[in-house]
């Protein structure tokens, strides 16, 4: 499977932010995403998940034999923003199970997936009680319930304490050794064999 | 899509009581109009079914600001569209939900203030089968508008400005019929017919108003 | 809301609870309930029974019993908030955990109450006056009274932290608060529809004692009931929040 991003150029509020963003990612490879604040890291992600238009360039995922995914890519994709997509008056595990349902391609179970994270002891209560440490772990456990071959990730670690941030660094090791595609948006060395990098902005 | 629905369910149920909110602030649009009109029961009788309109009209557009806004504000709104359901039946349901939670007990609660204010059994019959085909139009319309104004900060009025004027239809068809129901040369069926019609349509209409708005809105 | 001062109201809040006022409250809930419940149930037998024995009205035949439900009822609605006016005050004044308590739980008590007084009055208006609802003032003021209720029981749902709406509530029950002589004198001021007091008149009370001993040992019987319930409601509360609080014990573990 391979991930292939040509050309592309987003616009934002009439002004074309990020230009000419190429790149290519066969599975088990990670790209890390660096630039200063402000020079559109977050909307090439964006981009890349389908959540903005494209001004110009294509998104394709096309398997081994050459064959292009008919759907669009987003539908392969996980994203993970700088918000957690939580709702504070459901329980940790109300929401994980929604997401769940509503994704599909299982993979986890709530209970383990919260296990990964080291938060079973709060599957029961509300997501509100949780710390913003805690609350990223949970939008982390999201990555885990659903299967899907790539992962979009802006800034994961933030708020995450460097016990937390091992964690992740792990997860997301496994993830992407186990054939993932992983794009993220971090300062911090994730600590994989195989990762690109590109410099947006310059 | 079923999980979906028992979510919206849920938070609608544990944030602020729900349902309560809607029908208190049906009962205490019911219970001005007295103040407004003087306390004469035949008058009061005679504009009953208005009463009720306007006030599950009022009611109905209660929280439609929250139906994406939150959703974009919370981070949900992203997943929600990458998926591969379609947008339209992602968002018929959250509007769906909406009436469950504000419309159908503004249906339910009819009966009781038809009562105070001396609405005829017959009377009471109508409001609440007009109430119950017409105010799911106020939802779906209301999808439409909330996906307009989901950036904006302060966007329940506008979404109030912009809903109402297009809910008009709903309130006219759904008076006729009343009408027709009490008054006898005037036909029931006719405008009722047209109410369900309204609402049909308005629940294609404004999930896919909805649907095409917030695809590439959410950032 | 940044993430250390959501701790420290956290905290604070805990703090608040490990007081022993309210611990002390539960022992003496869990004494004066069981006694507040016997004295509720004889209370109730012994109005009942005098109740359904009193002779009948000569102008308003069988329907003067519903009095005896209604009355009452209608008086303990008016009670209930005058109990969590008082509780407003402490809860605002003496930041008293235990006031936001008996005020949140006395809210739906009254408001039943309310209820019960409203729809009595209905019942017994059909018969006497042919409708079932008059917007005369007494009614409607009561009316307004139950709406209060249900805002005030609507806005403590309304926050995922109980402690952030000890406030709101108790300033929106004392505004509330005119209400109450308005509902008491309504039937002075304008001239409706529904009788004037018939028990509180200071030179003699209108009524019969036959009437009038049903009518105030159902009377001490609501009040015994409002307090059993309340007492129970408290508890109820005190232990949810003690819940709570060590839910939030268990989430900060990690």
């Amino acid at each position: 499977m391979k991930l292939c991003v040509e050309n592309m150029a987003l616009m934002r509020a009439g002004e074309e932010v990020v230009r000419d963003i190429s790149f290519e990612l066969n599975a088990g490879e990670a790209l890390v995403v660096t630039g200063e604040n402000g020079s559109g890291k977050s909307t090439t992600l964006r981009g890349v998940a389908g959540l903005l238009p494209l001004a110009s360039g294509e998104i394709s995922l096309v398997d081994d034999t050459g064959k292009v995914f008919e759907n669009p890519v987003r539908e392969y994709c996980h994203y993970l923003g700088h918000k957690n997509g939580m709702k504070p008056s459901l329980s940790v595990r109300e929401n994980l199970d929604f997401w769940q349902k509503f994704m599909g391609e299982n993979l986890l179970s709530v209970e383990e997936a919260l296990e990964e994270v080291d938060l079973s002891h709060t599957i029961d209560l509300p997501y509100y009680y949780l710390s913003a440490g805690q609350k990223r772990r949970v939008a982390i456990a999201r990555l885990l319930v659903s299967d899907r071959p790539i992962w979009i990730l802006d800034e994961p670690t933030s708020g995450l304490d460097a016990q937390s941030v091992t964690l992740f660094t792990s997860l997301a090791k496994a993830f992407v050794e186990d054939d993932g595609i992983l794009i993220a948006a971090t300062h911090l060395p994730l600590g994989l064999d195989k990762t690109k990098t590109l410099e947006i902005g310059s | 899509m079923l999980a979906l629905l028992k979510r919206e369910i849920r938070i609608a149920w544990r944030a602020g009581g729900g349902a309560l909110t809607g029908v208190l602030f049906f009962l205490a649009v019911v219970t001005v109009f007295p103040f407004a009109v003087g306390p004469d029961t035949k008058l009061l009788s005679h504009l009953a079914p208005a009463i009720l309109w306007i006030g599950a009209l009022l009611a109905s557009l209660l929280g439609l600001d929250r139906m994406f806004a939150q959703e974009r504000e919370d981070g949900s709104l992203d997943m929600l569209v990458m998926q591969g359901h379609p947008l339209m039946l992602v968002f018929f349901m959250k509007a769906f939900a909406h009436w469950l939670m504000s419309g159908l007990p503004l249906v339910l609660a009819t009966p009781l203030f038809g009562i105070m204010l001396n609405l005829s059994p017959l009377g009471i019959g109508a409001t609440m089968i007009t109430l119950l085909a017409g105010t799911p139009a106020i939802s779906f319309i209301g999808a439409a508008g909330a996906s307009v104004a989901v950036k904006l900060p302060r966007g329940g009025m506008l979404i109030s400005v912009l809903v109402l004027p297009l809910v008009i239809p709903v309130l006219v068809f759904g008076i006729a019929a009343i009408t027709g129901a009490l008054t006898d040369p005037a036909p029931f069926t006719t405008p009722f017919l047209f109410l369900c019609a309204i609402t049909l349509f308005t629940s294609v209409l404004g999930p896919l108003a909805a649907s095409v708005m917030l695809r590439h809105s959410a950032d | 809301m940044t993430m250390t001062s959501e701790t420290a109201i956290r905290s604070n809040a805990s703090n608040l609870w490990g007081l022993a006022n309210p611990t002390r409250f539960m022992g003496f809930a869990n004494r004066a309930i069981p006694v507040l419940g016997i004295a509720t149930m004889l209370l109730f037998a012994i109005g009942l029974y005098l109740s359904f024995t009193a002779p009948e009205d000569y102008q308003q035949g069988y329907t003067v019993l519903i009095m005896f439900i209604h009355v009452p009822a209608a008086w303990l609605a008016m009670m209930t908030y005058s109990v969590m006016s008082i509780s407003a005050l402490g809860s605002i004044v003496w930041r008293h955990p235990l006031a936001d308590v008996s005020l949140r739980t006395a809210a739906p008590l009254g408001a039943v109450f309310t209820f019960l007084a409203l729809a009595t009055g209905s019942l017994w208006g059909k018969p006497m006056w042919g409708t079932w609802w008059e917007w005369d003032a007494r009614m409607t003021s009561v009316l307004i009274l139950f709406i209060i209720y249900l805002g005030i029981i609507a806005l403590s749902k309304a926050f995922d932290e109980p402690s952030e709406a000890a406030q709101p509530l108790a300033i929106m029950t004392l505004v509330g608060v005119p209400l109450l002589p308005i509902i008491k004198f309504s039937v002075d001021w304008w001239n409706t529809l529904h009788q004037p007091a018939s028990v509180s008149r200071f030179d003699r009370p209108a009524m019969g004692p036959e009437f009038l001993y049903p009518l105030l040992i159902m009377a001490l019987a609501y009040m015994a009931l409002f307090f059993t319930l309340h007492f129970m409601s408290m508890r109820n509360e005190v232990l949810a929040r003690r819940i709570r609080a060590m839910k939030m014990k268990q989430a900060r573990r990690k």
